[in-house]
């Protein structure tokens, strides 16, 4: 009865009624898209590298000249770092995870299987490299000392003696049997490398959502090369708590080592976390921003509506008052009122939303809006709308029914 | 009249306060959102080089053939986005354009002139000398060096002016001598401040980061073996093991730019990459017909999406945002022009034309627009200094007002308010005189 009544004075009021519902609609249609966003970079930025990312930081050494013997001086760095008090290990290498920046290669089972081929990271690594990363050997054996081969340029001079690889790569390649034994080929190279070891988890040094490596996100395969050209990343691990104090004597160490190096980008991986997800946070932020000022400007512009509307009916709610309507009937009828505007909207905002992520989804890469966001969105905005006209409808109720008997 | 009715909209703006506060608060919100977005939309969206980015190109060529799949990189046609050191070469001895470059980026240690300062390193472009004329590069001291220390392969440098700074403490630091990687090297210029955005010459690495501050001849990093810092695509090495097998290699790790001055040297040299590609097939190093692409600065960022799918995102929610705030002051407007419906009748019955309220009224409808430019540009600003905090130095890079996109907040502040307004508007002039006099 009360929502004929409704809908009737509604007919009178379209557009003022009609501007509600529409932003409504469209504050829907950005609020779900907007927090479906939010979740899906928060979720990327909060995948595990795999490594004990608290005490590892990382440094890039460069030598000063054409120096001839890298081997030895590597070797001797790496010497110096491992002895230093406070760190657990060192090893040198092309890159590491988060340092987005390193080597992908095409690695498949046989070297013409073109189509079989797995996109990959390759990691330059030693037999120190699982103790300083922290990663799981899962199946197989660490690499040996005597695999270990000085890579004194960045053309491959040698081919891998055997490669380690992750528990992801290992499903690619061989599905449901054991990689163990079985030899993987390096960018369609006919030297067969055999698989000595799987590793549990080790992400590609590349993060940024949906950009390279974001599709071969924890394909990653370590080939026993120990980096000592020209320059070379040291990635270091030190005993919980002692990175700030092994970071601050690093430099001096190795200058003291040898003084003819450019050291650079010493960096925690945690804080390359931060830096590789800033703009996906970033991102979050400003969405965040804006969906709630999308709000309060919403929430705001019912109420001024709302507001003139009972500026506009207070003799007839005076009436009301004084034909015996209560209190709670006059806030009931604003906020039955408001429900069925926002409704409208709501079933606008949702046709809205989906249509906005189809878009995205075909012109962006982008996934298909999970309908748990529409429904969690639309009941946003109709509590929004509910508390909205609250102070109106409070402000109608107190309209005293004596009002009627006045003249105008 | 102007003077007059903007003295009638100030006073009934005046008149219901709270509403006009409202009304100004949202279009400042909706377009200090907007503006924030769009002037960073704007920075990616540039042009680097105004002047003569129609006349810039940037070539592909196939050299891996349709058909191969070992092509780990590439872009939708399966071509390559920078070019190996053999079609560096053949391009450069061509001497096909009026002006043309090959470059890469290495990285090389700067031994200070004091021992007790420890060398650092600098990223360094390996180019030719007609990078420097062809991208208009302003110089502060001396000049890029010559054709022929191209051709001696010349230990020359030039210097950005924040390396002369930091080195040389702002002098002219011309015909002095740095130190890199233990090789003297000739300082022949000091480049002033030279930042395009976006990088267009070498989108590689980042695309809105900051130039390199060394400068060397091209032909003097390849002498020196200085292997390059950013991307190298091979699709499966299979040279020799050595730096004369890399650089004989189809591995892709070179940029190149050509000069060309007016639409037929584009055609022509379009045409001679394509003899050239059927070249190289004759000669047996392709066996598939040739396959080039010339872009010029646009396509090229374009080609590279100099703007970020998230960036694209964000202008979007920022002006369906503007939008809702549009609607939400159209609301209000709405609301408060109603209130008067009495009074305007009185105005109507005294011989005000429908026109002039129109009028009228329009003019309070662009006074709100104005003043909710204003907040929306001090929002706007707020909102960059905001944004360059949360992001990585690349993207803040991108966070400065220029007088521009000043100039777009408040022309769409204006006019979207005025929009906005037209409902309302008509509405009030609409108003039965008679009907609000009786009611009276």
């Amino acid at each position: 009865m009360e929502v004929n009544i409704i809908l009737k004075s509604l007919r009178r009021n379209k557009i003022g009624a009609m501007v509600i519902a529409v932003q409504i609609a469209v504050t829907l249609g950005i609020l779900c898209n907007a927090l479906f966003i939010i979740q899906q970079r928060l979720e990327a930025g909060r995948r595990p590298s795999g490594v004990d990312e608290a005490d590892i930081f990382m440094l890039r050494n460069q030598w000063v000249g054409d120096p001839k013997d890298l081997p030895a001086r590597v070797a001797g760095d790496l010497g110096a770092l491992r002895g230093l008090d406070g760190v657990v290990d060192a090893y040198a290498s092309n890159s590491a995870p988060l340092s987005n920046g390193g080597d992908s290669e095409g690695i498949g089972r046989d070297p013409d299987g073109v189509e079989d081929t797995v996109l990959t990271a390759m990691y330059y690594a030693d037999e120190h490299t699982l103790a300083t990363l922290g990663v799981k050997l899962v199946a197989g054996r660490n690499f040996q000392a005597d695999e270990v081969v000085d890579l004194d340029s960045y053309i491959e001079q040698t081919r891998p003696s055997a490669v380690i690889i992750t528990r992801a790569l290992a499903e690619k390649l061989f599905p449901h049997e054991s990689p163990l034994g079985k030899s993987v080929y390096i960018s369609f190279d006919k030297h067969a490398a055999p698989v000595v070891g799987v590793i549990d988890r080790l992400q590609v040094p590349w993060s940024s959502t949906g950009g390279w490596g974001s599709q071969f996100f924890y394909n990653s395969i370590l080939v026993p090369y120990r980096m000592s050209v020209l320059y070379s990343n040291y990635v270091i691990r030190t005993k919980p708590g002692r990175l700030a104090a092994v970071m601050k004597t690093v430099q001096t160490t190795l200058v003291d080592v040898n003084r003819d190096r450019v050291i650079s980008k010493i960096k925690p991986l945690s804080v390359a976390r931060v830096d590789s997800y800033k703009d996906d946070h970033a991102l979050v932020v400003i969405l965040g921003t804006v969906c709630v000022a999308l709000l309060l400007v919403t929430g705001f512009g019912i109420v001024g509506l709302t507001s003139y509307w009972v500026a506009q009916r207070r003799r007839q709610i005076g009436i009301r008052r004084a034909l015996g309507a209560s209190k709670q009937a006059i806030v009931r009828y604003f906020q039955t009122e408001n429900l069925l505007i926002a409704a409208s909207g709501t079933a606008l905002g949702i046709v809205l939303a989906i249509a906005a992520n189809l878009w995205m989804v075909s012109s962006f890469q982008m996934q298909r809006l999970n309908p748990v966001y529409a429904f969690l969105g639309a009941l946003a905005v109709l509590a929004l709308g509910q508390l909205a006209v609250l102070w109106p409808a409070l402000r109608a109720a107190s309209i005293p029914p004596a009002l009627a008997t006045r003249g105008v | 009249m102007f003077a007059y009715y903007l003295k009638l909209a100030l006073r009934s703006l005046k008149r219901n306060v709270v509403l006009t506060v409202l009304m100004i608060a949202a279009i400042g919100v909706g377009i200090g959102a907007s503006m924030t977005t769009v002037t960073i939309f704007r920075a990616m969206d540039g042009d680097p080089i105004p002047e003569k980015s129609s006349r810039l190109f940037a070539p592909q060529i196939d050299n891996y053939g349709p058909d191969n799949k070992k092509v780990v990189a590439g872009d939708a046609e399966h071509l390559q986005d920078q070019i190996t050191y053999i079609d560096a070469v053949n391009l450069m001895n061509a001497k096909a354009a009026s002006r043309q470059a090959a470059m890469y980026v290495t990285a090389l240690p700067v031994t200070p002139p004091s021992r007790d300062l420890l060398p650092f390193q600098e990223q360094t472009r390996a180019t030719y000398r007609d990078f420097f004329p062809m991208f208009q590069v302003p110089f502060l001291y001396g000049a890029p060096w010559s054709a022929s220390d191209d051709e001696d392969r010349t230990y020359v440098v030039v210097i950005s002016r924040e390396l002369n700074d930091r080195v040389f403490g702002g002098a002219n630091s011309v015909g002095r001598t740095l130190k890199l990687d233990n090789h003297d090297y000739r300082v022949v210029g000091v480049l002033n401040r030279w930042q395009p955005l976006p990088k267009f010459y070498d989108l590689t690495s980042s695309k809105y980061g900051e130039g390199e501050n060394l400068f060397i001849p091209f032909s003097r990093a390849i002498e020196n073996q200085m292997q390059g810092a950013e991307s190298s695509n091979c699709a499966g090495y299979t040279g020799a093991p050595t730096w004369d097998g890399y650089l004989h290699s189809e591995c892709v790790w070179i940029q190149f730019w050509a000069e060309l001055p007016t639409v037929s040297d584009a055609a022509r040299y379009r045409a001679f990459l394509n003899n050239y590609a059927a070249e190289q097939r004759r000669t047996g190093r392709f066996n598939w017909p040739p396959r080039t692409r010339l872009y010029d600065v646009r396509e090229w960022l374009i080609h590279w999406h100099a703007v970020s799918d998230e960036v694209r995102i964000l202008v979007l929610v920022a002006f369906s945002f503007l939008f809702v705030c549009l609607l939400n002051a159209m609301g209000l407007m709405l609301a408060k022009i109603m209130n008067r419906a009495a009074d305007i009748g009185v105005r109507r019955a005294l011989g005000a034309s429908r026109g002039t309220i129109f009028g009228q009224c329009l003019m309070e409808a662009g006074v709100v627009g104005l003043v909710g430019g204003l907040v929306g540009l001090a929002l706007t600003a707020l909102g960059l200094a905001g944004v360059r905090q949360i992001v990585s130095p690349g993207t803040g890079r991108l966070t400065h007002l220029s007088p521009t996109d000043i100039g777009i907040a408040l022309s769409l502040a204006v006019l979207a308010t005025l929009l906005a307004g037209l409902y309302p508007t008509w509405r009030a002039a609409h108003v039965q005189p008679a009907w609000q006099l009786k009611a009276q």
